[in-house]
């Protein structure tokens, strides 16, 4: 017997009352206008495939990062006033530190569940730059940066390298010695900047290295400046997945004018609602058994001590690689110094990652293309773009290595001196090798994929012909199968060709036209795709085919 | 400019092929064209969609992973009330591991993953797996759209006045571009100039070594061959707060070299009888340098591996390192013990722009 006056409240209501659900959605509704946005929503299509959770893998470490690290906040003190360590860690004991190192290690041995917070927030932190690298690859070899998504791909991109200096400001917090060294490090290379070095050291630094405030600033930077662009930057990112759309994989009846797949509610809901707990789940389960950046066997840091084999996290393995297989080139003039064997490894890290950032926009540029995309390629069917990207994920790999040479040398027994100069090496002529041997690969699969297309595809079953022959029965396609293999786009080279214009008069191509030019031919001319079977080439070799 | 060779490529928005066969007509005969896009194949159902016997079995397995999430998460709080963080157990093949860290995390992390399988597995077997298409529509606006929009802009910006005021136009950018000076200027009290600072360090003239280890000053007879002796000025207190600025840039190492073996001249003047003391800090990017291989009497830095040759003026004979290591001038006192002759006459430490 309910007697509750709302009825009175709209006239027009039926009498009986809706479920609370539906009311609780009528008064957001009237507020928030939550039915318009559902409906374009609640059952919006996602395609599937395993590559497309890698972004989802990005998503939860982040949340995960977030979560763990507001509570890490609660006990961490960013201060490096000195005190006398007297924890339960014996080998510590009487030690002097940094207020920030003596939380750290009160969060790691006195905090009941400390520990593993800090082990999930610094796991989760390697897991989501893997993740975002993986990911950035998977959009890289897919073509899936192409219009409408190259502003998307900024985004994820300003997503990756924040991630990484997030994650070199939150190692650098408890003021541990192996941080202190990557700091010393960063400082060093501050200071190689030409000009305004020196400054910009002192102003971070607030003085001399080490000065009293860097834990504090880099606190801010890592707690609330960086998370808060990136987590601005993120929700962009994910707006623009669902304006966009997600890319799907070419197959039968999927095209550029649709997305093929299951709706968002309840599928896409439940599977990567779920899968969110799956990778949480997985982290926790590392943090327990995997320990990671233990700083109590590294001890407080001390401008005068170091720990051999000092290593960053693996994300900035490439600024190390870098750094480490640079020549001490040094000039001195006018009274100024400039040491290039620092700073030029700085430039190159900008560098490396900028190829990759302006990639789609060179390409579009090159093909002249205006067309969206919503098909993802497959990678064999943009031979020079896959090629670049494998050249470029080799380059990456021969900086990691470098980055580890000391490592390297010590595992294969070899001389730090020749793991050096082979990662010198390697850094001009690896990229070119994996370069040539991607781009044949490539062209080997088109080529096969011709092959099935016409001849069907082997079977292995051999058969004797009367006349004694041996051969392999082919069978054909089926016609998704067909579709499948032909149904992507190949570009023709731009031909600079006589340009003339109304009047009779020759124009000549500028050099960046010519350069344009130039790289079209490289991307799309005869030695960079093998050209699509036609439906007459298949319809004269199955009718010979048939009439054995 | 792209092509589209293959025109099949143009029909793609029809994906049922009795649409596609009439809304050719002519092109090319889609019944000739064996590439052709023969749409969405049928929908194959599983085993749950047809035997409730499966179903059911499907529907155990998620409320059973659901229910090990909520052991779990007891089993959680049971491990934070009862075990103690200062307790370390060995488990195989972990080895000796914090007993609180290892449940906690264990049963944080089934209680978590449970429910990710779960939820994973019913919208597997049991919510419905039916591919269905929904269509896209062009991100560019329509031509009509567009021209709407920049007349409106047009209209916008006549009615500011904003192209016909100059007076105001300019003077409002300047307001816009000077007022960022104020932040800019803020950021001055962030640190102090670096002056000359960078070209000194704690030492001078008269200066006792004094041992790192022991807290001693030095004498010569302390210096022993082959191995790397570690000093600082006196009256360093470890415990004061400026003792880690003071020591990255003041921190020496002492070796004892046969003079014979010492190849440069002035190397030998500024050491005392074979001992010599060079900077610790690598000219790189300073880490503190810590290896020190007796025979050829090299030292490595740890970071990045620069070899610095001491029996020849801390010269670099390897790796990213720009220049020698600085040598600080040291004598023997009245007293017998080492002293220095005077701050390095070089800066210590990484190079920077004003080093010279
Ligand atoms: C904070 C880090 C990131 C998060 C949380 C994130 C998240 C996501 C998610 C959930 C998706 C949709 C699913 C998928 O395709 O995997 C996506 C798509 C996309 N991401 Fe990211 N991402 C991140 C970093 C990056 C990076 C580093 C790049 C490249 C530089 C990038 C470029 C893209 C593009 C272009 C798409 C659209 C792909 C398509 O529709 O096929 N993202 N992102
Ligand atoms: S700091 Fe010594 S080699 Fe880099």
């Amino acid at each position: 017997m309910s007697t509750t006056n709302h009825a009175t409240d709209d006239a027009s209501a039926p009498r009986g009352k809706a479920p609370a659900g539906e009311r609780l959605a009528d008064w957001a509704d009237g507020r928030l206008g939550v039915y318009s946005l559902a409906k374009a929503n609640m059952r919006k299509i996602f395609p599937d495939h395993w590559s497309f959770m890698l972004g989802e893998i990005c998503l939860y470490s982040f949340m995960i990062i977030i979560m763990t690290g507001v509570y890490l906040t609660l006990f961490f003190h960013p201060s490096m006033n000195e005190v006398t360590y007297s924890g339960p860690y014996v080998p510590l004991q009487g030690i002097r530190m940094s207020e920030a190192f003596n939380s750290t290690m009160n969060i790691s041995f006195e905090v009941r569940g400390g520990l593993l917070i800090r082990q999930i927030h610094h796991w989760s932190a390697v897991v989501f730059i893997a993740g975002m690298f993986v990911h950035m690859m998977r959009v890289f070899f897919t073509g899936a940066f192409r219009k409408p998504r190259e502003v998307n791909w900024m985004f994820g991109f300003l997503l990756f390298v924040l991630g990484m200096f997030t994650g070199f400001t939150g190692y650098s917090l408890p003021d541990d010695l192996l941080s202190g060294t990557g700091v010393r490090f960063m400082e060093g290379a501050i200071l190689s900047v030409p000009i305004v070095g020196t400054y910009l050291s002192f102003f971070l630094f607030g003085g001399q290295f080490p000065g009293h405030d860097f834990v504090a600033r880099f606190y801010t930077i890592h707690i609330l400046l960086l998370p808060g662009i990136m987590a601005g930057l993120l929700v962009a990112h994910l707006i623009l997945v669902f304006y966009h759309k997600h890319t799907q994989f070419p197959g039968p009846g999927r095209t550029e004018k649709n997305v093929v797949g299951m709706p968002l509610m309840p599928v896409y809901m439940a599977k990567a609602g779920g899968f969110f707990f799956l990778v949480f789940g997985v982290i926790a389960a590392v943090a327990a058994v995997a320990s990671i950046n233990p700083i109590w066997e590294f001890g407080p840091y001390r401008p005068d001590q170091v720990s051999t084999g000092a290593q960053p996290d693996w994300y900035m393995g490439m600024a190390e690689g870098l750094i480490r297989a640079m020549p001490g080139w040094e000039i001195n003039f006018w009274g100024h110094t400039l040491q290039l064997g620092v700073f030029i490894p700085l430039v190159l890290f900008g560098v490396v990652l900028a190829v990759m950032a302006l990639w789609p926009f060179i390409e579009s540029w090159v093909t002249g293309d205006k067309s969206e995309h919503h098909l993802a390629d497959r990678p064999r069917n943009a031979p020079t773009r896959t090629a670049f990207g494998a050249a470029w994920v080799a380059w990456y790999m021969v900086l990691l290595l470098g980055g580890g040479n000391d490592i390297a040398a010590t595992h294969f027994h070899l001389s730090i001196n020749a793991v050096t100069w082979f990662v010198r090496i390697s850094f001009f002529v690896i990229p070119v090798l994996t370069f040539v041997a991607t781009k044949r690969i490539c062209m080997g699969l088109q080529r096969r994929d011709k092959d099935k297309v016409l001849h069907g595809r082997e079977t292995g079953v051999i058969k004797r012909l009367p006349h004694g022959e041996f051969v392999e029965v082919h069978a054909p396609l089926d016609q998704g199968q067909m579709y499948t293999l032909t149904q992507h786009v190949q570009h023709q080279p731009f031909e600079l060709g006589e340009e003339v214009d109304e009047n009779g008069v020759r124009r000549k191509a500028g050099p960046v036209t010519k350069l344009r030019s130039k790289l079209s031919q490289g991307m799309y001319g005869e030695g960079s795709q093998i050209p699509k079977p036609t439906a007459e080439e298949h319809a004269e070799i199955t009718s010979g085919h048939g009439h054995h | 400019m792209s092509s589209h060779p293959g025109s099949h490529e143009d029909m793609s928005e029809e994906n049922l092929p009795s649409e596609r066969s009439d809304a050719h007509d002519g092109a090319v005969a889609v019944a000739e064209d064996p590439f052709a896009d023969p749409g969405l194949p049928p929908h194959q159902p599983r085993r749950q969609d047809i035997d409730e016997r499966a179903a059911r079995r499907s529907e155990r397995a998620v409320a059973f992973m659901f229910t090990l999430s909520m052991v779990a998460t007891l089993g959680f709080i049971a491990a934070y009330s009862l075990i103690p963080p200062s307790k370390i157990v060995y488990i195989f093949p972990f080895g000796h591991v914090s007993a609180l860290n290892f449940s906690l995390g264990w049963s944080l992390g089934v209680a978590l993953f449970c429910i990710g399988a779960g939820a994973v597995h019913w919208a597997r077997t049991l919510m419905s797996d039916v591919e269905m298409p929904q269509e896209r529509h062009p991100i560019e606006a329509e031509p009509e759209v567009k021209q709407k929009v920049l007349a409106d802009f047009r209209q916008g910006a006549s009615e500011s006045q904003f192209g016909r005021r100059k007076l105001i136009r300019n003077t409002m950018f300047g307001a816009l571009a000077m007022v960022p000076l104020a932040g800019v200027v803020l950021l001055r009290d962030l640190g102090p100039m670096p002056g000359t600072s960078l070209r000194h360090t704690a030492w001078r003239k008269g200066m006792q070594l004094i041992n790192v280890n022991t807290n001693l000053p030095l004498r010569p007879e302390d210096v022993g061959v082959g191995s790397l002796t570690f000093a600082q000025p006196p009256g360093l207190n470890d415990n004061s707060d400026d003792y880690d600025d003071v020591i990255a840039k003041a921190a020496l190492m002492i070796v004892r070299l046969k003079p014979e073996d010492i190849k440069d001249k002035r190397e030998a003047d500024w050491g005392h009888e074979g001992i010599v003391a060079f900077s610790k800090i690598c000219t790189h990017v300073g880490c503190p340098i810590s290896l020190y291989e007796q025979q050829t009497h090299h030292v490595l830095c740890p970071c990045h591996q620069s070899t610095f040759d001491l029996s020849d003026g801390g010269r670099v004979i390897f790796g990213p390192a720009g220049h020698a290591l600085p040598q600080l001038r040291i004598s023997v006192n009245d007293k017998g013990y080492l002293e220095a002759l005077g701050d390095f006459t070089e800066p210590v430490g990484p190079s920077f722009w004003e080093r010279g």
